[in-house]
């Protein structure tokens, strides 16, 4: 195992974490708590307890996931596609090191960047609504292999991506609506039977789900289900990353 | 002694059907520096980015230190510094940042003494605390060479080192090439300033349409396929070559003060007796006369135009 070289990826990562600070850690903050003035205090006291929750209370771990899912995404995507826009992919490539050691880099760096700013997000919310934490080990749990798991997401896309379009397209038109629609802002048991059932076809309602009941103990599935699923999502990102590297996909020619 | 690299069999066919290289053999010496010379699109990158990984072979075999480059890829890449053409940098990147995290890369401890020694030797020292961005070209070429040096190859690619580099840096940077030499390292580059091949290489390689033309010591190729012209300067002008000459092919200058007539330096005979000879009869007399050996240019125009 090459650990030095794990360590100057996921140095050389967080670096560009540190240097666009305002983009990566203040921009999300700003706009969680637009969501608190908005959701938690004006629309929210007109809104009746979910599920012997205040409303402002509620949204809460769907706001901290909705941001490390999609932060997620964002830094693993755009901490590949980068070195492969601008070349500098030559020097990793030509590296000694494997596949699993240029992944941890990346992703760890990734991860630990929307860990962060989870956790961020959720004391700024502290400020807003009073919060308590049931299972603060099983919410740690949920927060760390949903950012392990979509920035191998995002990795994924990073390679798959051969223009900045792209690279935004998967983010704007699947990640950001599955997670709407995923019950960041509602119980999805509040759907009609239908929808309930078309619902539960969305792996991020599993994840929020699971988020919650950490918090409240409430949920919309049973949490072993969320775990399975999450472990599940986690491993088919993995698949696709081992296919990538064995058949060079987008990496080399 | 074993060679540093082996390459057997190599062939590389592109997706869209492109045929880059074709059935590459070569060894390269441990120690030596190897010239890679072609025209645009033979297959020189191709064939370096095999070798370090960048790009997938389709057929063929090739060792790094006796370390094959797929089943042992940590060993062969290990050896192996790599300085591409094309300018891949950073930009909001430090150069000390970089070049450290190139050693890193490589999985060698901090050594700040060497990165300091490596950026001392390319002039690029008073610029360690610069962002990439701001540097001109020659300087991020010096930086792509510092972070190959920076894990201490025992292999060194340059492809195309001196594109773009004025030439004062030019000298520079075959000083810090003569000095890795001379501490054992193997230096494989590709120019098209083939008087740098001329002077810098051991041996060198033509390689063209992805086939491999010829691999020949240097001297020894000069020597063998070199030609040589003798110019005669005349004593009094003349204004067209006499006909008992013209078994000789030479040619006169618009002036008609110079004759010249070219020779193969690996004939048995040169001819050069008897056309003094002839001179004579016909007289023509000459005050001066030198002669010149071609170039390694020449000779490469020569091959991969045949």
């Amino acid at each position: 195992m090459n650990l030095r070289a794990v360590a100057a990826i996921y140095k050389f990562e967080m670096a560009r974490t540190w240097r666009t600070l305002l983009q990566s850690i203040v921009s999300p903050v700003v706009s969680t708590s637009l969501y608190f003035v908005v959701f938690g205090a004006a629309i929210g006291s007109r809104i009746s307890e979910v599920q012997g929750v205040s409303y402002g209370t509620f949204i809460v771990p769907g706001l901290v996931m909705l941001s490390v899912l999609t932060q997620s995404i964002a830094n693993a995507s755009f901490g590949i596609y980068f070195p492969k826009f601008i070349g500098t992919i030559y020097e990793i490539l030509s590296a000694p090191i494997s596949h699993v050691e240029i992944v941890l880099g990346y992703v760890g760096a990734a991860a630990t960047k929307s860990i962060i700013l989870g956790l961020i997000i959720l004391a700024t919310a502290g400020l807003f609504v009073p919060l308590h934490i049931q299972h603060p080990v099983w919410m740690l749990s949920f927060l760390v292999l949903t950012a392990v798991t979509f920035s191998l997401f995002g990795f994924i896309i990073g390679i798959w991506a051969d223009g900045f379009e792209k690279l935004q397209m998967i983010p704007m038109l699947v990640a950001t609506p599955l997670t709407f629609l995923g019950g960041s802002f509602y119980s999805v048991n509040m759907l009609p039977p239908t929808w309930h059932s078309i619902a539960l076809l969305n792996p991020v309602v599993y994840l929020i789900s699971g988020f919650r009941w950490s918090f409240y103990e409430i949920a919309d599935v049973r949490v072993e289900i969320s775990v399975a699923m999450t472990l599940a999502f986690l491993a088919i990102c993995m698949t696709a990353i081992w296919w990538i590297f064995k058949t060079g996909y987008r990496l080399k020619r | 002694m074993a060679p540093v690299i082996s390459v057997s069999g190599l062939s590389k066919t592109y997706p869209s059907g492109f045929t880059s290289l074709n059935n590459v053999n070569l060894a390269i010496e441990r120690g030596e520096i190897f010239a890679l010379l072609g025209p645009n699109g033979a297959g020189k990158t191709t064939l370096i980015s095999i070798i370090c990984g960048i790009v997938n072979a389709s057929t063929g075999k090739v060792a790094v230190g006796g370390h094959d480059i797929n089943n042992d890829y940590r060993a062969a890449r290990s050896m192996i510094g790599l300085v591409p053409q094309e300018l891949h940098t950073d930009s909001f990147e430090s150069v000390w940042a970089t070049v450290s995290f190139s050693r890193g890369l490589f999985g060698k401890p901090k050594n700040p003494a060497l990165i300091e020694k490596i950026l001392k030797d390319l002039s690029l020292w008073d610029k360690k605390d610069a962002k990439i961005i701001t540097l001109s070209g020659g300087m991020k070429r010096r930086v792509m060479i510092a972070k190959a040096l920076s894990h201490e190859p025992q292999v060194l690619f340059l492809d195309e080192p001196t594109a773009g580099v004025d030439v004062e840096l030019r000298k520079g940077m075959w000083d810090v090439v003569r000095e890795l030499k001379a501490a054992g390292v193997t230096i494989i580059l590709t120019t098209h300033y083939i008087e740098e091949a001329e002077e810098m290489a051991d041996r060198v390689g033509v390689i063209n349409k992805g086939e491999i033309v010829l691999v020949e010591d240097k001297a020894r190729l000069m020597a063998k396929l070199g030609r040589k012209r003798l110019s005669l300067h005349l004593q009094n002008r003349i204004d067209a070559i006499p006909e008992t000459l013209a078994p000789y092919h030479l040619t006169l200058s618009e002036d008609g003060w110079r004759l010249a007539y070219d020779y193969d330096t690996k004939g048995e005979r040169t001819g050069i007796t008897s056309l003094l000879g002839d001179l004579r009869t016909a007289g023509i007399r000459f005050v001066d006369l030198e002669t010149k050996q071609s170039s390694l240019e020449d000779i490469f125009v020569s091959l991969v135009s045949q």
